[in-house]
C-alpha cells in the first residue's frame, strides 16, 4: 500500500489548535516568500536553474503554473469537466493586456479586472454551448476553442499576427516596490499573493453551496439533476471561474513577459497544465500545487540535459500514472465514499 | 471571401478533400477502434502516425535503396515496393499500437482507475515518442524518395485525376470495406463489438479480454499506419510533429461521425476533409481549423451524437 500523505496530513492539522494552525500557515507563507532568495543562500544553492534565472523560473512557469492549474483543478478536479482547452484563457488575459496597455495606454491593475472579465465572457460563451455536452465531446470542443483563439491571435491585425504585441509595459510601483526585469522577485510575491487569495476562494466554494453542488455533479450528474441541482449552472460557474483566474494569470504574464506572441499559447500548455492537476491528484488543491511546482521546476532544472528534457517528462508522466494513479496527493479519502456522516 | 472558387474549382477542391478526408479517417478509426472497447481517447494515436510516415520513408530508403534524386519507379517492381511499403508501414504501427497499450494502458486498466490518469499516461506516451524521433531525426522536415511518379488519369471538370490521390482513395475504401466485414463476420470481430457493449458480460462469455483490447489497437494501428503510408507517398516530406495536426483533425472526423463507430470514422473524415478543403479555398487556408471546429460545434449542439449516430452500442458514460 502506498502512504497516503494528504491524509496523514490532514489528520495531524485536525489534531491542532487554532494558534498552532494561524503560526504553521504563516511559517509556510514565509517560506515560499524567502523562495527567490534560494538560489543565492548556501545550503539551498543545489535549486538553482541552469539557463533561465531561479526568481525569473519561480515567477513563469512555476508560479503562473501554479495559479492556472488551480485554476483548472475547479473545472476537472471539483466538478469533473475535462477542459483541453485552459490556454485559451490565459491567452485571453495576455491579450487584453497586451491590446489595452499598447493602444489606450492603461497599466496592469486597470486592465486586470477587464482582462478576468473577457475570460468569464469567453467561459460563459463557450460554456453554454459546450457543457450540455457529455466528457469527450466537451474534451474536444474545449480543445477546438483553445486552437481557435490561437489562429484567431495568429490572423487578426489587432493581436499582431504572428509577431504579437511588444512593448507591453512592466505593472506600475505599489507602495515603493518596482516591477521591472531587475527584480523578478517582486513579481514572484504578486503571484503568491494571487495564488493565496485563489486558494482561499477554492475553500471557501467547497464548503459551500456551489462545492457540494460540484461534488455532486462529479459522482454522478443525473442524480445531482435528481436531486435538484442545476447542474448546467453551476458547472457553468465552475467553467467561468476557472476562466477568470486563467484570464488573471495571463494579464500577469503578459506585463512579466512585455512581449506576447499566439505561439506561446499553443495546445502543449493546456496538455501541461492538465498534467499538473493530474500528476498532483485531481480534486486536491495541495496535491495540485505540489504537481504545479514539480512538473514546472523540473524541465528548468535539468536543462543540462536539455534536449532530452522533454523526453524524460513524457517518461515520467507515464511512470507517475503508472505507480500513483492519483497523482501523487490523492484526494480526501471521504471525499470518495462519504463517510463524514459517521463522526 | 472568395465564393467563385465554389463554381471553378468545385470538382478538384471535391476531390483533393476526398482524398485527405480518407487519410483523416484512416486515422480516425485509431481513435474509434480504441474507444469503442475502452471509451478512451488515445490520445498517442497521433504519434503512431507519425512513426508510420517515418517507417514508410525508412523502409523507401534502406529496405528498396531508393534515394532521393533517382526516378520514380514503374511496372510490376513498383507494385512490388508499393505493397511491401505499405505492409510494412502497417506491422511497424500495429506493433507500436500493441506495446503503447502494454505500458500505457494495461496497468492502469487492471487498478480500475480514473480515466485521467490514463489519458495522461497516453499523452506521456505521445510526448515520449515524438520527442525520440526529434532527438533522432532532428526537428527539421525530411524528404522521402519519390516512389510514385505523380502521373494523371486526366482531368475531368477541372479535377485532376492523380495516381496517389486515386490510389488513396480506392484503398481506403478497400480497407474499410474489409474492415467492416472483418468486425461483423469473423470471431475477433465479434468478441471485439462485444467488449465494446459490456465489459463485464464479455468476460462472463468466455472471452480474453485482455487478447481483445490488444487486438484492437493492432487493428487502429494498421488502419493508422496505411494511412501513415499515403500521406508519405502523397506529400512526400514528414516531420517529426507531422502527428500533431492529423491527430486532431482524425479525431475531429471520428467525434463528428459519431466516435466508436465504423462507419461514422469514415463519414466524419470524408466530410472533415471536404470541409476543409472548401473552407481553406474559400475563406483562405489560415481560417480553415477555425471553421472546422465551428462547424463541429454546431454538429455537437444540434445532434451530440454526431452525425452518423451513436457507436454500435448505445452508452451513457
Amino acid at each position: 500500500m502506498m502512504i497516503n500523505l494528504r491524509d496523514k496530513g490532514a489528520k495531524v492539522w485536525d489534531g491542532w489548535n487554532r494558534p498552532t494552525r494561524t503560526v504553521f500557515t504563516l511559517v509556510v507563507i514565509a517560506i515560499v516568500a524567502l523562495l527567490p532568495f534560494a538560489a543565492t543562500w548556501g545550503p539551498t544553492s543545489f535549486l538553482n536553474t541552469p539557463i533561465t534565472s531561479f526568481e525569473n523560473v519561480l515567477v513563469y512557469p512555476v508560479g503562473m503554473f501554479v495559479l492556472m492549474a488551480l485554476g483548472l483543478n475547479i473545472v476537472v478536479g471539483k466538478s469533473g469537466l475535462l477542459d483541453l482547452g485552459y490556454v485559451a484563457f490565459f491567452a485571453i488575459g495576455a491579450y487584453t493586456m497586451g491590446i489595452l496597455s499598447t493602444l489606450y495606454g492603461w497599466n496592469t491593475w486597470e486592465a486586470m479586472p477587464f482582462g478576468i472579465l473577457f475570460a468569464m465572457l469567453a467561459g460563459v460563451l463557450l460554456g453554454l454551448p459546450a457543457l450540455r455536452l457529455r466528457g469527450d465531446y466537451l474534451a474536444i470542443i474545449t480543445l477546438g476553442f483553445g486552437e481557435i483563439i490561437r489562429i484567431v491571435a495568429l490572423n487578426l491585425t489587432v493581436t499582431g499576427g504572428t509577431n504579437g504585441i511588444p512593448g507591453i509595459p512592466n505593472p506600475p510601483s505599489i507602495f515603493g516596490i518596482k516591477f521591472d526585469l531587475m527584480n523578478p522577485a517582486h513579481y514572484f510575491w504578486i503571484v503568491v499573493i494571487m495564488i493565496l487569495l485563489v486558494i482561499w476562494m477554492i475553500r471557501r466554494f467547497t464548503v459551500r453551496r456551489p462545492g457540494r453542488a460540484w461534488e455532486a455533479i462529479r459522482q454522478d450528474e443525473d442524480v445531482a439533476s435528481l436531486m435538484g441541482v442545476n447542474t448546467l449552472v453551476y458547472k457553468l460557474w465552475s467553467f467561468v471561474i476557472g476562466a477568470a483566474i486563467g484570464g488573471a494569470a495571463g494579464v500577469l504574464f503578459a506585463s512579466k513577459v512585455m512581449v506576447i506572441a499566439p505561439q506561446m499559447f499553443n495546445f502543449n500548455v493546456s496538455v501541461l497544465i492538465l498534467a499538473c492537476v493530474v500528476f498532483g491528484g485531481i480534486g486536491n488543491i495541495w496535491g495540485v500545487a505540489a504537481g504545479a511546482v514539480i512538473l514546472a521546476y523540473l524541465p528548468e532544472r535539468i536543462r543540462f540535459i536539455s534536449d532530452a528534457r522533454q523526453l524524460i517528462f513524457g517518461l515520467v508522466l507515464i511512470l507517475m500514472m503508472n505507480l500513483r494513479p492519483d497523482g501523487l496527493l490523492p484526494r480526501k479519502k471521504r471525499e470518495k465514499i462519504k463517510e463524514k456522516g459517521a463522526q | 471571401m472568395n465564393f467563385s472558387v465554389l463554381t471553378s474549382e468545385f470538382w478538384a477542391l471535391a476531390l483533393q478533400g476526398t482524398a485527405l478526408g480518407l487519410i483523416y479517417s484512416l486515422i480516425a478509426l485509431g481513435y474509434t477502434m480504441v474507444y469503442g472497447v475502452l471509451r478512451l481517447i488515445n490520445f498517442a494515436n497521433s504519434e503512431i502516425f507519425m512513426v508510420g510516415t517515418f517507417s514508410t520513408m525508412l523502409i523507401e530508403i534502406v529496405v528498396f535503396k531508393r534515394a532521393i534524386d533517382l526516378p520514380a519507379l514503374s511496372g510490376g517492381k513498383l507494385i512490388f515496393v508499393l505493397l511491401l511499403t505499405l505492409m510494412g508501414s502497417m506491422l511497424v504501427c500495429a506493433l507500436l499500437a500493441m506495446l503503447v497499450e502494454l505500458v500505457a494502458y494495461r496497468r492502469l486498466r487492471a487498478r480500475g482507475t480514473n480515466r485521467l490518469a490514463s489519458l495522461i499516461s497516453a499523452i506521456g506516451t505521445s510526448i515520449f515518442l515524438s520527442e525520440s524521433v526529434r532527438l533522432l531525426s532532428g526537428s527539421r522536415s525530411h524528404s522521402a524518395p519519390r516512389v510514385l511518379d505523380k502521373w494523371s488519369f486526366g482531368e475531368v471538370a477541372g479535377a485532376n485525376f492523380r495516381i496517389d490521390t486515386m490510389m488513396t482513395i480506392v484503398a481506403a475504401i478497400v480497407i474499410f470495406i474489409v474492415l467492416e466485414i472483418f468486425v461483423t463476420k469473423s470471431h475477433l470481430g465479434k468478441a471485439i463489438r462485444a467488449v465494446s457493449m459490456s465489459e463485464e458480460n464479455s468476460k462472463l462469455m468466455g472471452i480474453n479480454l485482455n487478447r481483445v483490447i490488444t487486438m484492437t489497437f493492432a487493428i487502429g494501428g494498421l488502419t493508422t499506419g496505411a494511412a501513415a503510408f499515403f500521406y508519405t507517398t502523397t506529400y512526400e516530406n514528414t516531420v517529426f510533429n507531422v502527428g500533431f495536426n492529423l491527430g486532431i483533425a482524425a479525431f475531429t472526423s471520428a467525434v463528428l461521425g459519431g466516435i466508436g463507430n465504423l462507419r461514422g470514422a469514415f463519414y466524419g473524415g470524408l466530410s472533415l476533409g471536404l470541409l476543409e478543403q472548401f473552407a481553406s479555398a474559400i475563406l483562405g487556408s489560415q481560417w480553415k481549423s477555425v471553421t472546422v471546429f465551428l462547424v463541429l460545434v454546431l454538429v455537437l449542439l444540434i445532434k451530440p451524437s454526431g452525425i452518423f449516430g451513436e457507436a454500435v452500442q448505445q452508452t451513457r458514460t
